[in-house]
C-alpha cells in the first residue's frame, strides 16, 4: 500500500512549497503519476522512495511512515521494501550482471542468495546472461536486469520514474507488460510516474499532478 | 559480494591507472626500504664490530682508513708501528688491556689476522670445530670463510700478499694450515681467517730474505717453529704489528689518551664511534638526498592516486546514487571509496617493500660476498610495518575528500538528472 496524507515539501526553505494532494493506492495495485514538467512528479516519488524527507505529512509504504524514518534505518527500509527503476538502467559497469543483483541484496542487508537471483533472471528470461558483464547487455538486457534489481529483494512497492519515455511504442508495451507482470507476481504496489501520455492506456488508476 | 569486492572492482576497470599508480608508490617505497634495510643494518653491523673497543691505535695517517683496516677490515692500513712503542702504551695506567692486530696478507680475498686470543674474547666467538691456533702457521677460519672458501680442517693454503685475490706475489713458501673452524657470528670475524702474529711475521720475514742467506734462515725457521705463540698480550720479541685495539680502564681515558697518542708518539689514536658518526655524516647527504627523493615520489603517488578517484567519482555518480537507492547507507559509500585508495597504496606498499628486497638482494650478489657487508637482503624489521602503516595513512588521506564527496552525494539530485 501507498498514502500520502498532507504531504509539502520544500527543496529550499525560499523556494515554491508542493502541496501534495492526498492519495492511496491499494496494496498490489498500480497506478500512474502523471503530470507536465515541473509539476512535482519526480520530487513525490522521491518522497516516497525516501530519498527526499516531506516538510510535513505522513508517508505511507506498507504498513511504515518513512516520514518517521531517517539516516542509515530509512536507507535499509529502502533497500528491503522498495524497488526503484530509473529511465536508465544504472547498472554498476564494472560487475556482472550477477554481481550487480547480488549487491542488490548486500546493500539491502538480506542474505545473498544466488538461487533467488536465477530465478529472477530466469522469470526475465536474463538466465544466459548472468555472468555477463553489464556493459555487454543490449538496451532490452539491460533495462529488464534492472526490473530484476528492482523486484529482486520482495519488495513492497515498486517505483518506476519514466521507465517507457525513452522506447517506442512496442518496447514501452513490452516494459510495462513486463512491468505489471513482475509487481503481480511479487505481489507488490507498481507506481509509475511519467508524462509518457501511453501510460494511461495501460493502467487505469492514476493521479495527474497540476504544476503549482 | 561486500564493499572489498566491489573497490577492487572498480580498481580492476581501469587497470592502466592502477598501474601507474600502484608502481608510482612501489618505487617510492622500495627506495624508503632499501635506505631502511642498509641503514639500519649497516649501522648495527657498525656498533656490533666495534662493541669494546674504545680506541684503535694504528700508524699515522687517516684515523677514518684505521677504523675501517682494523675492525671492519674493509680499507688498507695506514702502515705499521713499532712493537716497543705498542708495548709502551699498554703499560699506562689508563689502559686495561690491548689486542694487537697484524695485517697484510690474504687468502682468496678473506683477509689473515694475526692477533692472540682476546681477539676471539672480545667477539665472544666460540670454536665450533677443531681447535684455536697453537702453533705458528696454524689458523682457524670464520664460520663465512670455512662456508664459502672450500678449505677444511687439516687443508693447506699459500697466502697472497695485499688484500686481492690476484694471484700475484703468493707466499708460496710457506703453507697455512686449517686447524678449526668458528662458529657464526653474523659479525666481521666471520670473513676472518685468524692466526697469531707469529704467523704473520713468520710468512713475511721467509719472503723478504734474499736467495744468499736462505741456508741460514731455514735454520732459524726450522727453531722458529718450535717457538710458541703469544695467546695473550703483546708477545716479548718482534718488530712490527699493524695496530692495537684498545680497551679503556678508566672513563679518564677518552680524553686524554687519543692526545697522548697523537702529540708523544709516532702512532696515531682513531676513537670508532667518533669515526663512524663522521662517516655516517659523509655518507649522510646522499642518504638524505635519496631519502628525499622517496618522499617526492610518494607525495606524488599520493595525489595520482587522489586524482584518479577524483576524477572517477564524477563518472560515478549515478552508480554511488544508486547505491544509495538500493539501501546503501552515505558511511557505506564513504567506506566504499576509503577502501579504494587503501587497497591501492597496500598493494603497492607491499610490491615496494618486495621490489626493496629484491634490489638489496641483488645488489649483496652483485657485489659482495654474502654476509661480508652484514647485510641480509630477507631480513625484515619491525620499521617495514611503520612503512606499510604510513603507505595506509597516505592513502586513507589521498582519497578522504574523493570519500567526502561520495559520503555526500545528493542521491535525488543526481537521479533527477537523468
Amino acid at each position: 500500500m501507498i498514502q500520502i496524507e498532507n504531504v509539502s515539501f520544500q527543496y529550499t526553505p525560499r523556494s515554491t512549497t508542493f502541496q501534495f494532494p492526498d492519495w492511496s493506492v491499494s496494496a498490489g495495485e498500480h497506478a500512474a503519476l502523471l503530470g507536465a514538467s515541473g509539476s512535482g512528479k519526480t520530487t513525490l516519488l522521491h518522497l516516497l522512495a525516501g530519498l527526499l524527507r516531506p516538510t510535513q505529512g505522513k508517508i505511507m509504504i506498507g504498513s511504515q511512515d518513512i516520514a518517521q524514518l531517517s539516516g542509515s534505518t530509512l536507507d535499509r527500509f529502502r533497500g528491503q521494501k522498495l524497488g526503484l527503476i530509473f529511465q536508465q538502467p544504472h547498472l554498476l559497469g564494472s560487475l556482472t550482471l550477477e554481481q550487480n543483483l547480488l549487491l542488490a541484496q548486500y546493500l539491502a542487508g538480506i542474505k545473498q542468495d544466488r538461487k533467488v537471483i536465477r530465478e529472477t533472471l530466469a522469470s526475465l528470461s536474463l538466465d544466459h546472461r548472468r555472468t555477463a558483464r553489464v556493459t555487454t547487455l543490449s538496451q532490452g538486457e539491460a533495462q529488464r536486469a534492472a526490473i530484476a534489481r528492482a523486484v529482486l529483494n520482495n519488495p513492497v512497492a515498486i517505483l518506476a520514474d519514466e521507465p517507457t519515455s525513452s522506447l517506442d511504442d512496442e518496447n514501452c508495451k513490452r516494459v510495462l507488460e513486463l512491468l505489471q507482470n513482475q509487481a503481480s507476481a511479487h505481489q507488490a504496489t507498481l507506481l509509475i510516474v511519467t508524462h509518457d501520455q501511453r501510460v494511461k492506456d495501460h493502467i487505469s488508476q492514476q493521479l495527474t499532478l497540476t504544476p503549482a | 559480494m561486500n564493499l572489498l569486492k566491489l573497490s577492487g572492482s572498480y580498481i580492476k576497470t581501469k587497470p592502466l591507472n592502477t598501474l601507474l599508480n600502484t608502481l608510482l608508490l612501489a618505487l617510492g617505497i622500495a627506495i624508503i626500504t632499501v635506505l631502511l634495510l642498509v641503514s639500519k643494518q649497516v649501522e648495527k653491523s657498525l656498533t656490533q664490530n666495534s662493541r669494546g673497543i674504545d680506541l684503535v691505535v694504528g700508524a699515522k695517517g687517516s684515523p677514518l682508513q684505521i677504523i675501517l683496516s682494523s675492525i671492519f677490515h674493509m680499507d688498507y692500513p695506514t702502515g705499521n708501528i713499532a712493537l716497543s712503542e705498542a708495548k709502551k702504551l699498554s703499560r699506562n695506567r689508563l689502559i686495561k688491556n690491548t689486542i694487537p692486530l697484524s695485517l697484510g696478507d690474504s687468502y682468496q680475498g678473506y683477509r689473515i689476522v694475526g692477533t692472540n686470543y682476546d681477539y676471539l674474547d672480545l667477539y665472544q666467538v666460540e670454536v665450533s670445530e677443531g681447535a684455536r691456533w697453537e702453533k705458528p702457521l696454524e689458523v682457524t677460519l670464520g664460520a663465512a670463510v670455512a662456508q664459502q672458501s672450500g678449505l677444511s680442517l687439516g687443508d693447506t693454503f699459500a697466502s697472497s700478499h695485499g688484500f686481492m685475490d690476484d694471484g700475484l706475489n703468493v707466499h708460496d713458501e710457506q703453507q697455512f694450515t686449517v686447524v678449526g673452524v668458528l662458529s657464526p657470528t653474523q659479525g666481521v670475524v666471520d670473513n676472518l681467517i685468524l692466526t697469531s702474529l707469529e704467523s704473520v711475521w713468520q710468512v713475511h720475514d721467509h719472503s723478504s730474505e734474499t736467495d744468499t742467506t736462505h741456508a741460514e734462515v731455514d735454520h732459524n725457521h726450522e727453531h722458529d717453529h718450535d717457538e710458541a705463540i703469544t695467546k695473550q698480550g703483546l708477545p716479548a720479541e718482534g718488530d712490527q704489528i699493524t695496530s692495537l685495539l684498545v680497551q679503556f680502564r678508566s672513563p679518564m681515558a677518552v680524553v686524554q689518551l687519543p692526545r697522548y697518542i697523537n702529540e708523544r708518539t709516532n702512532m696515531q689514536a682513531a676513537s670508532p664511534p667518533f669515526e663512524t658518526a663522521r662517516l655516517f655524516s659523509l655518507i649522510g647527504v646522499g642518504v638524505d638526498m635519496l631519502q628525499g627523493f622517496a618522499y617526492v615520489i610518494v607525495v606524488i603517488a599520493a595525489l595520482s592516486i587522489f586524482i584518479a578517484l577524483y576524477n572517477s567519482l564524477k563518472a560515478r555518480r549515478y552508480d554511488l546514487a544508486v547505491m544509495r537507492s538500493l539501501g546503501a547507507s552515505p558511511r557505506v559509500l564513504f567506506t566504499h571509496v576509503i577502501l579504494e585508495g587503501l587497497i591501492i597504496t597496500l598493494v603497492g606498499c607491499l610490491l615496494g617493500l618486495l621490489l626493496g628486497h629484491a634490489v638489496l638482494y641483488v645488489a649483496t650478489q652483485l657485489y659482495a660476498r654474502p654476509g661480508q657487508l652484514g647485510i641480509a637482503a630477507g631480513q625484515l624489521l619491525t620499521e617495514e610495518l611503520w612503512i606499510l602503516g604510513g603507505s595506509l595513512l597516505v592513502g586513507l588521506i589521498a582519497s578522504l575528500i574523493p570519500a567526502i564527496q561520495a559520503y555526500r552525494t545528493n542521491i535525488s539530485q543526481v537521479l533527477a538528472e537523468g
